[in-house]
């Protein structure tokens, strides 16, 4: 058997970016650290069945040229729970989501003002030309933020929820 | 017949599940079907029970795969025991959430999701009881684990979903620190099969052998909650319906604890880490204890003193004699059913009072004479006031402690005395604010609105009531915060059925205002709370049956022959 180094390597890697993603206070890096924490897992329990073999079905190989059967069918059941459980975590963090921000789609004030101007090609307008209300929506000055503190920057900080408690 | 009756604890909350999803549309006919099938999940421990009580430890291949490669459930003294005491626990739980349920108008709209996540719940703990291997343990685990994510988040509200986060992250990593752990147990050993291991692993060499019972103490110890890996459970469990946080808090953490037993007894008897065991069962104690002591909401309070009293299970284990083990299996079953009741009371506080902080509670001994008799026998039981089953549980780890005659055992014996001692300070403190103070010098009387808000879905956090939980982002007026106090009045209206646990509206309480509690769930309790007087008063045979279980777990040749020897089921 010749041992190599490719996989600890990678495992250890794969573990050290999990632990440190799973540390963020956002969910969104929480739930990819964890992927990367079960894939580090499932390449540990595949590092445990040894060399590598041929495929373990009788009479397609003798048992003694086989590879171990075992790790591979707990790798399987780990990913079947690991991928239910990331699906989850999305919901959860999508629940957290929408308790933080706007749930429903709101009204686009712009496509009303733009549908109210008849009469004009809205490619052929300058938009300096144009009230500062009737430009459109990706330019410069109508880049302010709108509405109150937080909604900036949109995140799925843990913790927001908790203060929208009260 | 036992190779029988064995799988069935696991198979029947299984098909019941997807039985009950099936019916979803009729709640009736799906809350028959989930109390029949936990009525026959306690039937079949009970007969499990007392085969294995008579004829000791037997064993079944499932899956028609002979003994190391199928899929071994083993039923001995201690798995069947745990599994009675559970199987009642939940059924006990499960017909208070229907009485909840039904007093709260859920005919109109059900809750469908409730009554198949709960029996996967309970077949995820009979797995983990039975599990004959390592890998099936931890699918126990996950099954039970998977189901918990469900019921804590249950309703998604702001504050639930805040705790759930940290609940399921935590579980997570445990989970992952398990996996790893078998797939080195595997490495080192070729096999999973807990018989197997417990002769192959002896073999290893000492550093091996500590390096991989740390790996699994630490994955049992957080789901255990065993300081200082507990820090999850206060932050998570108050936040869900009061049935969901009695079965958690019943249930789940013993689970670890038994789990933990396994460990120890089975896989490694020299006791290599018996000292750090006990110094941690000493921190769970004091430090769970001191937290209780420093809260001012029930279900706070109540999850502290859970903690804390894991601390001695975790005493018994660690001391690594059988009167130790005997002591400690004792507890786990005083235990579960001790903790599982008075959380159900918090839940009847809650809707007594339309509050679970003590500051806010007042007169309920005179509100509700009843009410009070079911919380104050519980809480004296916990505290180990004698004649209750948390004396003698807590006196048979003192002395197995006293025998064992170590420095550290007397530290610790006199930590549980304290601990004991403190504990009955908690209470006593429940005790004379919410029941007995008359309700006039209830402080905020004019903030009753406030309380009964207080009590809505978005805010049933215990933290609430903290001082600690000043938040900063409140002081910013926005029209932002007005939208999202909107429409998360919109979501609680949208979830009161959900969470069924809230007062009917949110009109402030006054003296008239009393809410009668509901027959059904007063009734379950009082039937729980006899359950735990009942361990008392058969508290004799059942430390006798502790005891054979606890020598079978220091003997280990009964559970080794019964795996050598066990039936295949096809």
């Amino acid at each position: 058997m010749t041992p190599t180094i490719v996989l600890p390597v990678l495992i250890g890697g794969l573990y050290a970016a999990g632990v440190y993603l799973l540390l963020d206070r956002s969910l969104t890096r929480v739930l990819l650290g964890f992927l990367l924490l079960g894939n580090a897992t499932n390449l540990l329990l595949l590092s445990t069945g040894g060399p590598r073999g041929l495929a373990p079905i009788l009479g397609y190989a003798e048992p003694e040229e086989m590879s171990d059967p075992l790790p591979q069918a707990l790798i399987l059941t780990a990913i079947v729970i690991t991928f239910g459980i990331s699906a989850f975590l999305l919901a959860m963090i999508h629940r957290s989501w929408r308790l933080v921000h706007e749930e429903n789609v709101g009204t686009d004030e712009e496509d009303r003002r733009v549908a109210a101007r008849s009469g004009l090609d809205a490619d052929e307008l300058d938009p300096d030309d144009l009230a500062p209300e009737d430009r459109p929506a990706g330019h410069a000055d109508s880049l302010r933020p709108r509405g109150g503190p937080g909604t900036g920057v949109p995140s799925d900080d843990v913790d927001l929820p908790a203060a929208s408690a009260r | 017949m036992t190779g029988v009756l064995a799988p069935l604890p696991v198979l029947l909350p299984l098909l019941g599940a997807a039985g009950t999803l099936l019916v979803g549309r009729h709640p009736a006919v799906q809350r028959a079907l989930s109390v029949l099938v936990l009525v026959a999940v306690l039937a079949v421990s009970v007969v499990l029970l007392l085969r294995a009580d008579a004829i000791g430890a037997t064993a079944v291949s499932v899956g028609g795969w002979p003994v190391p490669l199928g899929i071994v459930l083993v039923v001995d003294r201690l798995s069947a025991l745990m599994l009675v005491v559970a199987s009642a626990v939940a059924l006990g739980v499960l017909v208070f959430a229907v009485g909840q349920g039904s007093a709260d108008g859920s005919e109109q709209t059900p809750l469908s999701v409730f009554h198949p996540t709960f029996l996967v719940l309970v077949a995820g703990v009979s797995n983990a009881f039975l599990a004959g291997d390592l890998f099936n343990l931890y699918v126990g685990f996950e099954i039970l684990l998977m189901a918990s994510y469900v019921l804590l988040t249950l309703g998604g509200t702001a504050s639930r979903i805040r705790g759930g986060i940290t609940y399921v992250v935590v579980s997570l990593t445990s989970s992952l620190v398990f996996l790893a752990a078998i797939g080195l147990v595997y490495a080192a050993t070729g096999t999973v099969n807990l018989a197997q291991l417990a002769v192959r692993l002896g073999e290893l060499p000492a550093g091996t052998q500590v390096l991989l019972q740390s790996m699994l103490l630490v994955a049992f110890c957080i789901k255990a909650a065993v300081f200082p890996l507990s820090a999850w459970l206060p932050d998570s469990y108050p936040t869900a319906p009061a049935p969901v946080t009695a079965v958690f808090a019943g249930l789940l953490t013993k689970v670890g604890v038994y789990a933990i037993i396994r460990t120890q007894t089975l896989l490694f008897p020299d006791g290599a880490l018996d000292t750090v065991l006990m110094g941690a069962a000493l921190a769970t104690m004091l430090i769970g204890i001191l937290g209780a002591v420093a809260q001012t909401d029930i279900r706070r309070i109540l999850s502290f003193t859970l903690v804390s009293h894991i601390g001695y299970m975790v005493f018994g284990i660690g001391l690594g004699t059988t009167a130790g083990l005997t002591g400690a299996v004792f507890y786990v079953a005083h235990h579960i059913a001790i903790q599982t009741a008075l959380f159900l009371v918090a839940g009847l506080v809650e809707r007594q009072g339309g509050s679970t902080a003590v500051d806010r509670l007042g007169g309920l001994a005179k509100a509700s004479p009843l009410l009070a008799v079911l919380f104050f026998v519980p809480a004296m039981n916990l505290a180990g006031i004698p004649p209750f089953s948390g004396f003698i549980g807590k006196l048979g780890l003192l002395r197995a402690g006293v025998a064992e005659g170590s420095p550290l055992a007397f530290v610790l014996v006199a930590g549980g005395v304290v601990t004991s001692l403190l504990t009955l300070v908690a209470v006593a403190r429940v005790w004379t604010r919410a029941f007995w103070r008359p309700r006039t010098q209830e402080p905020g009387r004019d903030t009753a609105r406030a309380a009964a808000v207080d009590a809505g879905p978005d805010t049933v956090d215990g933290g609430s009531s903290g001082p600690d939980d000043a938040d900063p982002l409140e002081a910013l007026p926005s029209r932002v915060d007005d939208r999202r106090s909107a429409r998360q009045a919109a979501w609680a209206r949208h979830t009161q059925v959900a969470t069924a646990a809230e007062p009917d509206d949110g009109e402030g309480l006054s003296d008239d205002d009393i809410h009668p509690l509901p027959a059904v769930m007063l009734a379950t309790t009082s039937v729980l709370v006899g359950l735990t007087v009942g361990l008392t008063v058969i508290a004799g045979p059942l430390y006798g049956l502790a005891s054979r279980a606890a020598e079978d777990l220091g003997d280990r040749t009964s559970y080794l022959t019964a795996v050598a020897d066990a039936t295949v089921l096809r």
